[in-house]
């Protein structure tokens, strides 16, 4: 494996586990520069990244942004309410001024699942995608990846769990399809309404009960409960959640002793995690943001063509690249 | 189209009539708008105008009792006269155009208007008028006046009856004229904002799924109802394996039920959506694999009476949107027969008759016409098919104004060569 030989980075799904290990192995390297005084490379020097945006977004955009000017590209950000989508320009013509812009990179986050897939086939600019709809939300699967394996070296056979609301979660398809080809155990918990059954097909376990599996996990991802599910009749009311799927001090007592507590962020502090919790040494969320600009800087850098990195560390040991 | 004395002769075709079971080598005589002779050899004189069909089946102009031609409101995308004439490339004599155009078809009026453009086209139009005026599921429509006007059928398609009582009203109404009532058949809470079927794929692909009891449950509240009120139920697109069990036991418990499927229902499932995305979206979705297994079984054993297109011209602006934005449906006139022949009767083994009786003799029954079927002094609907013949549906071969298929650049069999209709060649294949 020299490079990602893609125009695009859409999906774990379409990605292999040689190519999730390569943009690890290279992230590892972009982060060892952060602790360095100057912490930018020229590695994109004369291309443009833009970042689109359909829908509201902080901590990914930023992440990307600074992954972007990292490595000394041009950056423009495109901002567009879902209000003025309706009324206003189409996908399509939107994609058609950025192309006639000649912008190398998209980076695109949209609440309509597939929408990066849609423009990736009408442009020729590299479309990252930063999370569309429920479907995919590629590179938080790969800074929650990088980041456990930061920790523990490999993924292979650790017992993962992801609580919350599954089935509205592009993170959780995403990092359900890289821990699986990674080789971990990975158990989905939440109410029926939030955990379908149809997401057996990813070769997970389902449970129902949070306590039942909490001292087995090596690692717990929280997702953030989206308060307007309960409006849908999705769960009855956020002090029940809370009982019943949140990461609670009497819980976290019941945890493994190296257990890695994970959250994509925003927190709802005391709904999904107690706020002890969030300040756990065991708690690697603020990890998890820097790890994001280090994957998202190798993601940039390997979609540019950019050969693996002499200077990385191998994770896995043993692999083609190490030296 | 009313040149005088129109005499053709249909020399040298396979003869498929579904209403009398026929399928043989025989010609066909064409005289003054009616069929005037079928035997084995009729000899040409001079005035015949002379179509050689050899390799080619002669089958009834078809009917395709359920298309959108968005006339009027929509004439953008498609016309009453621009659909008819996508119909007669198709093969087809006769449509049934659906109400929910802008405004609805809830008055006789329009439903006049539309038979008066229908009047420039080459084929025939008997519109469906709605079940309930303005298509706001709270009362019914004139029925009678909208007979009177030509209306054949009553449909509120696009839109469920939702409230079970006006629906019983509606078919007990109907039982007066002997119509059908033709019912879109999906609850809508159910579908809640889903886009695909409900399913591996659509967890998959973060797409909000339908589940398939949307449609189930419907049918069952339908047959039922029509249990209770009498009437003639009509089940428009069946999607469903668990929808043909429902209709089957209610045939079987002598309900008068029947249904249809679209084309895309037997050749497609549901994996097509991440492969084609927009243009693979429609109302019902494309089910699972053992659903369109299910389909093709329904067929067979005739528990699905009809296959309808559904029709459903949309704007590329309108379909080359995100997928959860763009509407629902695709085109299907110009897709049909290649469509029944390459997945019917090629893959699945089916006879021309039990193929072709679902878009002629069948339809006719279930609307009354007196049309679908091949006999002497019968009106002159004749479609001439080359089954072995390959066409590939691209763009540009397309005629319908809009190209909203998942069937471009296939490559299938089955070409429609001439169309006949009312005695005259309204289609010839260049």
């Amino acid at each position: 494996m020299s490079s990602l030989k893609r125009k695009d980075l859409l999906d774990i799904q379409s990605l292999s586990v040689e190519e999730i290990l390569l943009i690890c192995r290279s992230a590892k390297y972009f982060k060892d520069i952060f602790t360095r005084s100057v912490k930018s490379v020229p590695i994109l020097r004369g291309k443009t990244v833009c970042t689109l945006f359909y829908e509201p977004s902080t901590r990914t955009r930023l992440s990307f942004e600074l992954a972007a000017k990292r490595l000394s590209s041009d950056l423009i950000n495109f901002s567009v309410s879902t209000s003025s989508v309706v009324k206003g320009e189409s996908l399509i013509d939107t994609v058609h001024t950025l192309e006639a812009m000649k912008v190398d990179y998209i980076v695109m986050r949209h609440a309509a699942s597939m929408a990066p897939h849609f423009l990736s086939r009408n442009i020729n600019a590299s479309v990252i995608n930063a999370g569309d709809g429920f479907h995919a939300h590629p590179t938080q699967a790969l800074l929650d990846t990088y980041s456990i394996m930061e920790k523990r070296g490999s993924l292979e056979g650790l017992h993962i769990g992801i609580i919350g609301d599954i089935k509205h979660s592009r993170v959780a398809r995403s990092d359900i399809e890289a821990f699986k080809k990674l080789g971990a155990r990975v158990t989905l918990c939440g109410p029926p309404t939030l955990v379908p059954d149809d997401f057996h097909l990813y070769g997970v376990d389902i449970s129902y009960n949070l306590d039942d599996i909490l001292p087995e996990l090596d690692v717990i991802n929280l997702l953030r409960i989206q308060k307007e599910r309960q409006k849908g009749s999705l769960f009855p009311s956020l002090r029940e959640y809370h009982r019943q799927f949140a990461l609670t001090e009497e819980r976290f007592r019941k945890c493994r002793e190296e257990i890695i507590v994970m959250h994509p962020g925003p927190v709802n502090r005391g709904i999904e995690i107690d706020n002890s919790i969030v300040e756990s040494p065991r708690t690697i969320i603020n990890e998890q943001v820097t790890n994001g600009v280090a994957v998202r800087m190798a993601i940039f850098y390997l979609l540019a063509g950019g050969a693996p990195l002499e200077e990385m560390n191998d994770e896995r040991g043993g692999s083609e690249n190490s030296n | 189209m009313n040149e005088a004395e129109v005499k053709i002769v249909i020399k040298n075709g396979r003869l498929v009539d579904p209403a009398s079971k026929t399928d043989e080598r025989c010609d066909l005589l064409i005289e003054n708008e009616k069929i005037a002779d079928m035997s084995k050899k009729i000899s040409v004189k001079d005035d015949y105008g002379v179509i050689d069909a050899t390799g080619c089946l002669v089958l009834p102009g078809l009917i395709d009792m359920h298309v959108h031609f968005r006339e009027p409101g929509r004439e953008d995308i498609e016309t009453i006269y621009g659909g008819s004439m996508v119909a007669a490339k198709g093969g087809f004599t006769s449509v049934c155009t659906m109400p929910n155009t802008d405004p609805v078809i809830d008055n006789q009026a329009l439903v006049r208007f539309i038979k008066l453009e229908a009047e420039k086209g080459p084929v025939n139009v008997y519109p469906v008028a709605t079940i309930t005026k303005g298509l706001k599921g709270e009362e019914i429509s004139e029925m009678g006046e909208l007979i009177n006007a030509g209306a054949v059928g009553f449909s509120d398609d696009g839109m469920p009856v939702m409230s079970s009582n006006l629906m019983r009203r509606a078919l007990e109404y109907s039982r007066m004229f002997d119509v059908p009532i033709i019912t879109h058949s999906e609850d809508l809470d159910l579908t809640d904002e889903g886009i695909m079927n409900e399913g591996r794929n659509s967890t998959l692909l973060g797409l909000k799924g339908i589940p398939r009891e949307s449609e189930e449950v419907m049918i069952a509240r339908d047959v039922i109802l029509t249990r209770l009120a009498g009437g003639r139920l009509h089940v428009a697109h069946v999607s469903s394996g668990g929808s043909i069990e429902i209709i089957r036991r209610a045939k079987s418990d002598g309900i008068r039920v029947t249904c249809e499927t679209a084309p895309h229902y037997f050749s497609l499932n549901d994996d097509a959506v991440a492969e084609y995305l927009s243009m693979a979206k429609m109302k019902p979705p494309l089910r699972t694999e053992d659903d369109r297994k299910a389909i093709i079984e329904g067929l067979k054993r005739g528990i699905i009476d009809v296959i309808a297109s559904d029709h459903a011209p949309h704007s590329m602006n309108e379909k080359m949107q995100e997928l959860e934005y763009a509407p629902f449906g695709i085109v299907g006139l110009e897709t049909t027969v290649p469509l029944i022949v390459s997945v019917l009767v090629r893959e699945n083994g089916f006879s021309y008759l039990e193929a072709f009786d679902k878009v002629t003799v069948n339809p006719a029954r279930i609307l009354k016409l007196d049309r679908g079927e091949l006999k002497p002094g019968h009106v002159a609907d004749v479609a001439i098919i080359d089954p072995e013949k390959k066409v590939t549906i691209t763009e540009e071969s397309m005629m319908s104004k809009c190209k909203n298929s998942p069937f471009i650049g296939k490559e299938m069999y089955g070409s429609v060569r001439h169309t006949i209709c009312n005695g005259n060649v309204v289609y010839s294949a260049p």
